[in-house]
């Protein structure tokens, strides 16, 4: 186990509470620990799944990296503070990840610790004028009031790098080329699926660059959450990643049930897992209409939305709610399924099967499908993986990172499903993974419809949920990637920081990649064909 | 003449909606400062074309537009209400719908997109978060409320509201329409409004 053996060889590391096995570095050898792991012989951890910032009050500011090896599967997990407050610095590891040039950038704009060596520390989520650090304890939460002049977006970005006696240097480098010209797209504009704003490089038709700017969906849920308690922080996952608002709140409900020594009944497991598969077809035929939207077709956005319907009736028939659900809680679901709910998923998913060869015969072999996404917007698999995307985006681009099949939880462990990867890398590919998927999903919920037990729907928790001390994480594969929780607790009935990894903030960062060398056309196919939700972003 | 009849939809009984005495505020309005024969016949004209072809503007960040999707789909169809023509400048809009959480990053964006739009233009505040910051109302970064920021016309409640209430919401905008005095009236003069003000509140709640 690395865990072991960074604890073994590094002076001063130790491990932390809770279920991550995060373990403690010295800022000094954190660089050295992280290069170890990034590239260990047996098993590189190659996958940075996330980089939380905290504030640990007298501890100082630091941040909690998460990786993963992608050979292996092994992972690992390090924490590292910085104790000056006033300049807390952390060197980067954007050269070993690229997935953390913009996660420390989150860090940075939610906390104000500075990566030593990040080429772009500027913020990302708030004003560029935006005075003070958010996520820290002691910020005034009436420091920024409301201001209706227009913010001016920097051309100039900021590196900061350490000099041999121990001063800081900066450096500024220029963010778009000198012969770019660059056009603005967004943040209210059709195309972008949401508050998305991107300014784009051009050379002439070719896209130079894609520099997102974000944030202008970015409603501080995880400040807000530090002020609630357990039950109350649910009600705003179904928000984040609306489409995916089943599973997101079940990673959090799992989360908090594993923290807190919660057993789920069978009942329960089989209610949220064909759940989240409902929601995932949801959210794909969602996915289709847009993309074929987007590409001038209407009739599949007829077609995807007509079935999107009949989900939306079975959720509302027992949820109560269309959109926003509110299903599961601490413990179970709120409410049995409703008496017709098997039957009619039943006869939904025989319809199902039915039409979709027509959405195929309407869209997939058609001439538009074959000239706009076919070979457009390559993302290799190296890249997929250092970029972070997961879910249909990576595994399009060859990486088998599905975290039912990583991490299996509810019941995907015990059913036979067929993990869905193409390796055209393209947005073609990215297309047929989830269509692909849709008809998976089928399967897994045809092999549970049958045989949902008997059982409590929800086991009687305590009336004041308190987490142990520690850090606790779960995963669960959203409808667009891998979604995970992480809690901090100081024993108290609210988190002491809660951070939620946003399965789009890799997308949209990977839309540079993505799109550089196309021509402006393709950025809005490959953009619908990477699939991202704005306020799951933007958190 | 006396404007009588007050704004017919055809879809739903006058009786079955909600906030009339704020229509027929507006109605005893018109009357008092003498609505002429021919002008209101002109008007209830233009008006009726007007209410009929209500084109939007549509700022959706987040959840609430999704729904506004299904409106679009075969199954809930806007297009028999005459409000499915979309646009994507505001220079073409008659109304501004606004769908979703408003941060302060958004906040002067769409300030912007509102001051763009042509006059006559209308405010439809969709959803808890353009009402009143909606769940989020405790966050650092979330506008509690757009009509801070500018004239709402119909609130439409919900998280997200229902398909139906966006109709209802929708309609009460066309009602509202109907009763106005368009040449001379809401037609190029500028409405005064105040930055921080509200025009009264309509529509719903
Ligand atoms: S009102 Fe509710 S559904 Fe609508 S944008 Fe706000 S949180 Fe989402």
């Amino acid at each position: 186990m690395k865990r072991d053996e960074i604890i073994k060889t590094i002076e001063g590391a130790e491990l932390c509470p809770g279920n991550a096995g995060v373990v403690k570095v010295p800022l000094s050898q954190f660089r050295k620990v992280a290069e170890g792991l990034r590239y260990d012989k047996e098993s590189p951890m190659d996958f940075l799944r996330e980089v939380v910032g905290v504030d640990w009050g007298e501890e100082g500011l630091g941040a909690v990296y998460f990786m993963e090896s992608t050979v292996t599967g092994e992972t690992a997990a390090l924490k590292v503070v910085s104790d000056d407050r006033e300049t807390a610095l952390l060197p980067t590891v954007s050269d070993l990840w690229k997935t953390a040039l913009i996660k420390e950038r989150e860090a940075y704009d939610f906390l104000g610790i500075r990566f030593t060596g990040h080429p772009d520390m500027r913020r990302l989520f708030l004003r560029e004028d935006w005075i003070g650090w958010p996520l820290r304890k002691d910020y005034d939460m009436k420091s920024n009031p409301l201001r209706l002049d227009n913010e001016i977006n920097a051309d100039i970005t900021r590196e900061y790098r350490l000099r041999k006696d121990g001063t800081l240097e900066g450096i500024d480098h220029p963010i778009f080329g000198e012969n770019d010209f660059v056009v603005n797209m967004g943040p209210q504009h059709p195309s972008t699926h949401g508050a998305l704003r991107m300014r784009i490089g051009l050379d002439g038709e070719v896209i130079t660059k894609v520099d997102p700017i974000l944030g202008y969906i970015h409603r501080g849920i995880e400040k807000m959450n530090e002020s609630l308690t357990y039950p109350q922080t649910l009600g705003m996952t179904d928000r984040l990643d609306y489409l995916s608002a089943h599973q997101s709140r079940h990673a959090l409900c799992m989360c908090i049930e594993k923290a807190a020594g919660i057993e789920v009944t069978e009942r329960v497991k089989y209610i949220r897992t064909i759940m989240d598969e409902l929601q995932r077809i949801d959210s794909h035929l969602l996915f289709y209409s847009c993309l074929v939207l987007d590409m001038g077709a209407m009739t599949p956005f007829f077609y995807g939305f007509r079935e999107r319907e009949m989900i939306l009736d079975i959720f509302e028939e027992t949820t109560g709610g269309r959109l926003i659900q509110h299903y599961n809680l601490i413990g179970g679901v709120q409410d049995d399924i409703h008496p017709t709910f098997c039957q009619k998923v039943k006869e939904f998913i025989a319809h199902l099967r039915k039409v979709i060869p027509d959405y195929h015969r309407i869209f997939t072999g058609n001439v538009i499908a074959d000239t706009r996404l076919k070979g457009v917007g390559m993302l290799s698999k190296e890249d997929a993986i250092s970029l972070g995307c997961t879910g249909g985006t990576g595994r399009a681009s060859g990486w088998a990172n599905d975290v039912r099949k990583r991490h299996p939880y509810g019941l995907y462990d015990k059913i036979d499903f067929k993990q869905i990867t193409y390796d055209g890398c393209d947005s073609f590919s990215r297309y047929m993974v989830r269509m692909d998927e849709i008809m998976e999903s089928c399967r897994i919920i045809e092999q549970l419809i049958d045989n949902i037990p008997e059982g409590e729907y929800r086991v009687k928790t305590k009336p004041i949920i308190k987490l142990p001390e520690g850090i606790w994480t779960s995963a669960v594969e959203t409808s667009r990637g891998e979604f995970g929780v992480m809690i901090e607790s100081h024993g108290d009935k609210t988190p002491y920081r809660m951070h939620f990894r946003s399965t789009g903030l890799p997308l949209v960062q990977a839309m540079d990649t993505m799109c550089r060398g196309w021509k402006f056309a393709d950025l809005i196919a490959i953009g619908a064909s990477a699939d991202f939700v704005i306020p799951d972003i933007d958190r | 003449m006396e404007v009588k009849k007050m704004a017919p939809i055809r879809s739903m009984k006058y009786e079955e909606f909600k906030n009339n005495d704020y229509l027929e505020g507006l109605v005893r309005q018109l009357n008092d400062e003498g609505a002429g024969v021919i002008l209101t016949t002109v008007d209830r004209l233009i008006n009726w074309g007007r209410s009929n072809s209500v084109w939007g503007l549509l700022l959706g960040t987040s959840c609430c537009a999704i729904e506004f999707m299904a409106l679009g789909a075969a199954r809930y169809d806007m297009a028999r209400f005459g409000f499915e023509v979309t646009r994507n400048s505001p220079r073409q809009a008659d109304v501004l719908v606004v769908m979703g959480t408003i941060t302060y990053r958004t906040a002067p964006v769409m300030k912007r997109l509102y001051d763009q739009m042509a006059e006559p233009k209308y405010v439809v505040a969709v959803g808890g978060c353009t009402i009143s910051g909606g769940p989020f109302i405790k966050s650092y970064n979330v506008v509690n409320g757009i009509d801070q920021i500018i004239p709402v016309d119909v609130y439409i409640p919900g998280c997200p509201p229902r398909p139906e209430a966006f109709y209802y919401g929708l309609m009460q905008l066309q009602r509202k329409m109907k009763v106005e005095r368009f040449l001379g009236g809401v037609n190029g003069k500028d409405l005064q409004h105040e930055p921080n003000g509200k025009k009264e509140k309509g529509g719903d709640e």
